[in-house]
């Protein structure tokens, strides 16, 4: 049975699979990094993909084109994200219970409008499944080719992301304005930098990036839409956020790491290894908690997160 | 010269209180104006409102004779009005350039021009004498560095007007200097300077002209070098105020607090306290003197049970409470006048009537069965605004809307009043005008002659050789010298918060550890404001 888990077939399917589950893990992961990183903590990562997941699959199914289906995913990430911050930015609502909310609102309302448009079917609807894009020569090279070079554009782009997203808050003016308004919003704002738009700007960015996360999940993965289809996938971004102390790169290494132990499972559980299967599914979990255990305690957030900004005077 | 700043008929309103009533002030090019007023005269309010964070009922402001309006700190810094806040405007995690840069344009548009920033900044930084470095982390910066970095802040958006407020209050008397000889020289290089103060000595050292404020309204305005600090002194008061304070002679009883070679590590986990020894009997002050940053907010935490030390023992009255809790404390008869009276003393949120009841509030006459007894309490708040002189419209307001000096007297007035048999009263004066600091001089030594003990740690070596009995010098968290006050000289007390008698590391550390309590307050202070 070991040779069957070790050969090289195994090797190359287990590593693919990892980077593309890791795929919207990570565009929900560097959109919170920004959100947090300008003092808003945003825990209703997994309602903007499950609700993503199902709008990304409704329009694929509606209009026969994968595209226009990650696109309208993008666009309801964005809606949930702007409820999110009209609520919390504006009306100053605490950002916990509003994010509790919304993850539970976003699971009865997925599932309820699922049901409404397309019943309880036997064989349940599917779209076409989004093909893989081979880099020309680059695909062709053993192990490495079809590990990293013969995925879908999405994962293309989420890992191009992660150097830009790096450049974008730590090397412009604008990330600048961000990291100081999440720590110490008075002195941000005492320098001209407005607190609120800026705070909107990260959690509807955070909303595109978290929406194609899961319009890819359903879209490009799975090609439908299940219950609850997301399965903790928004809290596990919120983990590998601080997992990657809120650094697009670390968060990059954390969310393969995660995604790891997760296609690890998938493929112990296809070639029948004889563990119980609920075992297996704990994996990734397990796995998270135990980086939690040992990375949170030296991780510093920043300083203001979590803290609605009250002007004075 | 013509006057760079006009500020006419200027006042605000607070609810029930009249901060700023009718003021004029006018500052000359490169001249350095000292504000002076009592706790609450309304400094501050009438800066907030010159740098836009407050909107004034009445008044205008005329600035580089044209009249303006400032709605926000934003505006004020574009038209060249810089100000230093009593609690810096810095972000601990970013660097001095990072700080500096923020908010304003980049040369290369949307990418961080780092290297050019340095430039100017080391430009300003050797034009001025301020021994910047732009790629230190500001947590790394003792606190009077933090300060210089506010100030380039201002000087590279081109402030030609600067306000500090307060600027000397966290600083030792060396760092102090320092600042003074970097304000001369900015003033001779044609920036103009508003410097608020409570220290006279200061006051007559560094400004041209004194406005004095009372009560919110301008008392006058003078030439430094034709008043004198008893006039001033007068002028703010509106009465004779003696520094000097009759001390009676010492009538010792028994040992009340006795410290045995205490161990304590500081927030960062290093150590803070190595073997601390220390005893106070009833009826005497004794003062501990030294440097910020040696141990000395460690020493008060173990004391009251906010740390847990790490080894030796705390004896109250005889009885060992090492490590005991904040509430077991209180029952012993511990009382303690924090340092940070915002984060540690008082709750901003709350009224002033529950928070002069915090540590007793399950105590009759204030609670009964687990219910507050809201009149007995308002009462009682009552009794001590008036008795301490707190200046406030009422009990019902916030703790955070007291100026500084008044929420200062608040604590005193909840601490001394509650059944105690020891006072630790940590920094009691930081912040008071020489009014409200007579009066605490005053109740301290009412508490030595109702035979209290009492630990003052201070960093003010006047306030120590003024109050008390004995004297310990802590340096490095231990004790390098103790004396009773009779002996005690000046100079030498000096040499020993300075380290010199130990030949090692002399300031390295104490450098490092409070810029570490600084950081932790700071976040503490950011927690609390937004
Ligand atoms: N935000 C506010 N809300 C209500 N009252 C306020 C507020 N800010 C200040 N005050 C009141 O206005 C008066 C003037 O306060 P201000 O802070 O200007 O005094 P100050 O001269 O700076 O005193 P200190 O020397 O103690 O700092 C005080 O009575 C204070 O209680
Ligand atoms: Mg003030």
């Amino acid at each position: 049975m070991l040779e069957t888990v070790f050969n090289r077939l195994f090797l190359v399917t287990f590593l693919a699979s990892t980077i593309r589950m890791a795929t919207p893990i990570l565009l929900a992961a560097l959109g919170e990094i920004y959100t947090e990183k300008s003092g808003v903590l945003n825990i209703s990562l997994e309602a903007q993909m499950l609700t993503a997941a199902l709008a990304g699959f409704i329009g694929a199914y509606y209009t026969q084109n994968n595209w226009l289906g990650l696109l309208l995913g993008m666009l309801a990430g964005i809606l949930i994200s702007l409820l999110f911050a009209l609520l919390t930015v504006s009306l100053r609502a605490d950002q916990i219970v509003v994010g509790i909310t919304l993850n539970l609102f976003a699971l009865g309302l997925t599932t309820f409008i699922y049901r409404v448009l397309f019943g309880v079917a036997v064989i349940p609807p599917h779209v076409e499944p989004m093909v893989e894009v081979h880099i020309p020569v680059l695909s062709d090279l053993p192990v490495i080719g079809p590990v990293l070079f013969q995925q879908k554009a999405v994962v293309y782009l989420t890992f191009l992301l992660v150097p830009i997203a790096h450049w974008f808050l730590f090397r412009t003016t604008i990330g600048l304005k961000i990291r100081s308004v999440g720590e110490y919003p008075l002195a941000a704002e005492t320098v001209g930098i407005n607190v609120t738009r800026t705070r909107y700007l990260c959690i509807l960015l955070s909303g595109l990036g978290t929406g194609l996360g899961g319009a890819f999940l359903s879209v490009g993965q799975l090609a439908r839409f299940t219950d609850n289809m997301t399965a903790g996938r928004g809290f596990i971004a919120l983990a590998i956020v601080i997992f990657g102390q809120w650094k697009p790169y670390r968060a990059a290494l954390a969310a393969l790491i995660f995604a790891a132990a997760d296609a690890l499972q998938l493929s112990l559980q296809a070639v029948g290894v004889q563990i119980p299967s609920q075992f297996l599914l704990m994996l990734p979990y397990g796995v998270t908690v135990l980086a939690m255990i040992f990375v949170a305690r030296r991780a510093t957030a920043p300083a203001a997160l979590a803290q609605p900004y009250v002007k004075e005077g | 010269m013509a006057p760079i700043l006009c500020m006419r008929g200027i006042t605000k309103h607070f609810p029930g209180v009249l901060a700023n009533d009718r003021i004029d002030l006018e500052v000359e090019e490169g001249e350095i104006h000292a504000l002076l007023g009592e706790n609450g005269a309304g400094k501050t309010t009438l800066m907030n409102i010159l740098y836009g964070l407050y909107e004034p009922q009445e008044g205008e402001i005329v600035f580089q004779g044209r009249p303006i309006k400032v709605s926000s700190p934003h505006q004020a810094i574009g038209l060249g009005i810089g100000m230093v806040h009593q609690h810096f405007m810095l972000i601990p995690v970013f660097t001095v350039a990072e700080n500096i840069i923020l908010g304003l344009r980049s040369s290369r548009g949307l990418v961080l021009d780092m290297e050019q920033v340095q430039r100017r900044i080391l430009d300003l930084s050797e034009r001025y004498g301020l021994g910047i470095d732009p790629n230190a982390y500001i947590w790394q910066l003792p606190v009077g560095l933090q300060q210089r970095v506010e100030i380039i802040k201002a000087l590279y958006r081109g402030a030609k007007l600067l306000i500090l407020d307060e600027p000397t209050a966290v600083l030792t008397p060396q760092e102090t200097r320092e600042l003074f000889h970097i304000l001369r020289s900015l003033a001779q290089q044609g920036t103009s300077i508003i410097f608020i103060s409570h220290k006279l000595n200061e006051v007559m050292a560094i400004s041209d002209r004194v406005t004095v404020l009372r009560d919110g309204r301008v008392v006058n305005t003078v030439l430094t070098r034709e008043t004198s600090q008893t006039e001033l002194a007068c002028m703010m008061v509106g009465r004779e105020v003696v520094l000097r304070i009759e001390r009676p002679p010492p009538a010792p009883g028994e040992p009340v607090l006795e410290v045995n070679d205490l161990h304590a590590l500081n927030d960062k986990g290093l150590p803070a306290l190595e073997g601390v020894s220390l005893r106070v009997h009833r009826g005497e002050i004794l003062g501990l003197a030294g440097v910020d940053g040696n141990g000395q907010i460690e020493l008060a935490e173990s004391l009251v049970g906010l740390r847990r030390p790490t080894g030796g023992k705390i004896l109250v009255k005889g009885r060992d409470v090492t490590g005991s809790l904040p509430s077991t404390l209180i029952r012993m008869g511990v009382a303690c006048i924090p340092q940070d009276r915002k984060a540690i003393g008082s709750i901003g949120e709350f009224s002033l009537a529950e928070n002069v009841i915090l540590g007793s509030h399950d105590q009759p006459p204030f609670a009964r069965h687990g219910l507050l007894n809201r009149q007995a309490i308002r009462r009682y708040c009552q009794h001590l605004i008036s008795e301490f002189d707190v200046r406030t419209p009422g009990v019902d307001l916030q703790a955070r809307a007291l100026s500084g000096g008044n929420l200062q007297k608040l604590i005193l007035a909840r601490e001394v009043s509650r059944p105690h048999d020891i006072l630790i009263a940590v920094q009691p004066t930081r912040g008071l005008d020489v009014g409200a600091t007579e009066f605490v001089y005053r109740r301290l030594l009412e508490e030595r002659q109702n035979g209290k003990a009492i630990l003052l740690i201070s960093t003010e070596l006047d306030e120590v050789l003024c109050l008390s009995d004995r004297i310990a010098v802590i340096y490095e968290g231990r004790i390098v010298g103790e004396m009773r006050a009779e002996e005690a000289v000046a100079e030498e007390i000096g040499l020993l918060i300075a380290g010199s008698r130990r030949e090692i590391g002399i300031g390295r550390r104490d450098e490092s550890r409070s810029t570490a309590d600084r950081k932790n307050s700071f976040a503490k202070e950011t927690r609390e404001r937004v």
